[in-house]
């Protein structure tokens, strides 16, 4: 959980069942959940059991967590997970308005295949593309809610989980098929309709929300091995619009247009939806109108409040993993690039505007919303200021009176203030294998004031931004005289913001 | 349209009890009015001063380009408001005293003392001689006191650098400008009076003006009690 107060991490939820996630974060549309997607199957609980056992024993999981928007933390033991077959379930997009209470997730390897190249097998890459579809799951998250509610679930290394027999008898779970190693499933801005990418088909295909409930209600279905009711592709398709090679995510403006990224034509295509959307621009719907060459290899795809029921549509990121020849050469290692594209003309007239360089890993979700719907703090809102509790620190000190190192037994616990441009106290002594307890409080009052706290040969290392309190623990085990100093260059004097500290033999 | 008014009913409202009259030891009479008018002014004038305390005598804003909104301090007269934390925090570069530490005996006296001046004020009103004068006089001087006051806190200011600071061994003793322009490093100063000091300086003026009334309307009663005297110790010798 980040807070967009001040941009920082608050909560770390580690998954007790589930191993790996692709799909990281997806949201029903009043945040009562996040989402945990899945993505390779394990035995559930981190367990071991041989690949020969896969389809006994190795599960897709969904995750549950329930959001407290009051305390802006995931609540675990609100939080439950839904058991699911084996099929390498992916990525994922809860429905809104006439599709809420419903969650769409794609998968790509309802073949099962275990692999094992080196023993003669097909490879994971060839084992799981062979079949011409794999699975949309489509999950009753408002009936799996009252499920976990009724206590109708099992608690596996303490989380509630719906075993997987139990979500196909409640009538949680439903499948239908999508080609053909398919990638994302997402919701139109009005909730009608749902686009999976065929990556390995030149098609997007397009679910209505009415027709599968409609399937739904009609019932008569054929199963999966594992009793999952399959929805047959023509009750539930609304659309397929051929747009060529790789297409993988779609994004929305507010003009009917959706816009896919295209992975192996490093291209961003621009179609039009039909049904309600048909009339909101002079395209005929449900056709392909523009392929905008980008550079290359897109990925994911954002537009500006996109995944919204109202798209700003003025703009979409490209989000290319590959920048290749567009910027200086920096070594083997490049960047990624982000690219500007212009939407705000209709039909062919998208125009590519600005290349952008990431210089981190693979960039994936974006979210684009208008700045204005954010007011973070300039500073923290008084001095002494706790990130992860946001409220004042117990052990803030606030004045260089309050400063001071105090010893209990073997424990030395130190109150730092950090101010332009010196520590206070300067002159810290401890005896090896005292256990040290370090606070720092930066007193700044002042934008972008910020003070960094480094202890290289203990590998510590603190950004202290105006008004926080941090408090670092170690065992200090290394005898010495070392230095610690400011990390950020607060001001003239900032390199001679430094003390040292004594470690005696 | 409508009503009509003549000008014979302002004057009545500017003369209030116009029937009234005031009867003077002499015999003489005077209109009620010429002894409301400085009580008016008077009290109008402490009214001011106590206003004044509610809003900043001095100001004084800081510009350089890593504060792209500037620094400002407001001075009033009890207390220190603005970005005063910041400022101390780049004078102690210079080895200045803090902020705070400047007039702090007259911050804590300030508020009564303004509220005394506005009392005299009103207790002048009573004091029909010379003596008004007298009880008028603080409030007449205070504007002038404040700033002889601030220019001495900040002379001090100037001449209190510690030599053990950062950079109080590279900088001669100075005195920031009471009003105008200045330079320190690379901020920019500018002081310049306040709502309040005007008020002050206002209300100075009022008070002069109230004297001048209230002289015009006492000074004669003064004279006539004494013609009075003068003519019954004649009779008397007589």
């Amino acid at each position: 959980m980040i807070d967009l107060r001040d941009f920082e991490t608050k909560q770390i939820v580690k998954n007790p069942n589930a191993i790996n996630d692709h799909g990281g974060a997806f949201v029903t549309p009043n945040t009562e959940y996040v989402i945990e997607g899945p993505q390779y199957s394990t035995p559930i609980g981190w367990e071991y059991a041989p690949i020969e056992d896969y389809a006994e024993k190795y599960r897709g999981l969904i995750t549950f967590w329930k959001f407290d928007r009051v305390k802006g933390r995931v609540d675990p033991s609100q939080s439950f997970q839904i058991e699911l077959p084996p099929y390498w379930q992916d990525l994922c997009d809860a429905g809104k308005g006439p599709s809420e209470g419903w969650f769409f997730c794609n998968s790509f390897n309802t073949e099962m295949a275990t692999g094992g190249i080196e023993e003669g097998n097909p490879p994971f890459e060839a084992g799981t593309a062979k079949n011409d579809t794999d699975f949309l799951h489509i999950i009753d998250w408002k009936k799996a809610e009252e499920v976990f509610k009724a206590g109708n679930t099992e608690n596996i290394n303490g989380i509630e989980m719906i075993r997987l027999p139990t979500a196909v008898e409640e009538g949680i779970l439903y499948f239908t098929p999508e080609p053909k190693s398919p990638h994302g499933a997402d919701v139109t801005p009005g909730g009608e309709f749902v686009v999976v990418g065929g990556k390995l088909d030149p098609h997007v295909t397009i679910y209505s929300i009415d027709k599968i409930e409609a399937a739904i209600a009609a019932g008569g279905f054929s199963t999966d091995p594992y009793g999952v009711p399959i929805i047959p592709l023509d009750n539930t398709m609304e659309a397929q619009v051929e747009l060529g090679l790789g297409p993988l995510h779609t994004v929305f403006d507010d003009k009917g247009y959706a816009y896919t990224s295209m992975f192996l034509d490093s291209a961003v295509a621009r179609w039009t939806l039909g049904g309600p959307y048909a009339g909101k621009n002079p395209d005929e719907p449900w056709k392909l109108v523009q392929k905008l060459p980008v550079h290359y290899n897109i990925g994911h795809i954002a537009s500006a409040e996109g995944d919204t029921v109202s798209p700003d549509g003025q703009y979409v990121v490209a989000l290319n993993k590959w920048s290749i020849d567009r910027f200086a050469n920096v070594g083997p290692l490049l960047p990624q690039n982000f690219q500007l594209v212009d939407i705000n003309k209709p039909g062919d007239q998208m125009q590519l505007l600005y290349d952008m360089p990431i210089g981190m890993a693979e960039p994936h979700y974006v979210q684009i919303i208008k700045a204005d719907k954010l007011q973070p703090f300039e500073v923290y809102p008084e001095v002494g200021w706790n990130t992860e509790t946001m409220s004042v620190d117990p052990n803030a000190v606030t004045d260089p009176s309050q400063a001071r190192v105090e010893r209990d037994g073997n424990t030395v616990e130190v109150w730092t203030v950090v101010v332009r441009s010196h520590f206070t106290p300067e002159h810290v002594s401890v005896k090896k294998g005292d256990h040290v307890i370090w606070h720092l409080t930066n007193i700044e009052t002042t934008r972008d004031a910020t003070h960094g706290f480094a202890v290289p040969a203990y590998n510590i290392n603190l950004s202290l931004e105006p008004g926080e309190t941090e408090t670092v623990e170690f065992d200090a085990n290394q005898a010495g005289t070392f230095t610690f100093y400011c990390t950020e260059f607060c001001s003239a004097l900032h390199l001679e913001m430094m003390g040292y500290f004594f470690v005696e033999p | 349209m409508g009503v009509g008014v003549r000008s014979g009913d302002y004057m009545n409202l500017l003369n209030l009890d116009p029937d009234v009259k005031v009867l003077l030891p002499d015999g003489s009479a005077r209109r009620l009015m010429d002894y409301l008018i400085p009580s008016a002014i008077l009290m109008l004038a402490a009214l001011m001063l106590m206003i004044s305390m509610f809003v900043p005598y001095w100001h004084m804003s800081l510009t350089a380009p890593q504060y792209p909104k500037g620094l400002y301090v407001d001075v009033y007269v009890n207390h220190l408001e603005g970005d005063v934390r910041e400022i101390d925090a780049l004078n102690h570069y210079l080895g200045m005293p803090k902020l705070d530490e400047g007039g702090r005996l007259e911050r804590s006296i300030s508020i009564i003392a303004v509220v005394v001046q506005g009392l005299l004020l009103i207790a002048a009103v009573f004091v029909h001689n010379r003596w008004a004068a007298a009880l008028a006089l603080p409030a007449l001087a205070f504007p002038f006191i404040f700033l002889a006051d601030l220019w001495l806190i900040l002379y001090t200011y100037g001449h209190s650098i510690d030599p053990q600071s950062a950079l109080g061994g590279a900088i001669d003793p100075f005195t920031p400008p009471l009003f105008g322009a200045g330079m320190i490093g690379q901020f920019g100063t500018v002081a310049s009076a306040g709502p309040g000091l005007i008020l002050a300086f206002a209300a100075a003026g009022v008070v002069l003006i109230g004297l001048w009334f209230h002289r015009a309307a006492y000074k004669p009663i003064v004279d006539a009690r004494n013609k009075v005297k003068a003519s019954t110790s004649q009779a008397a010798q007589a």
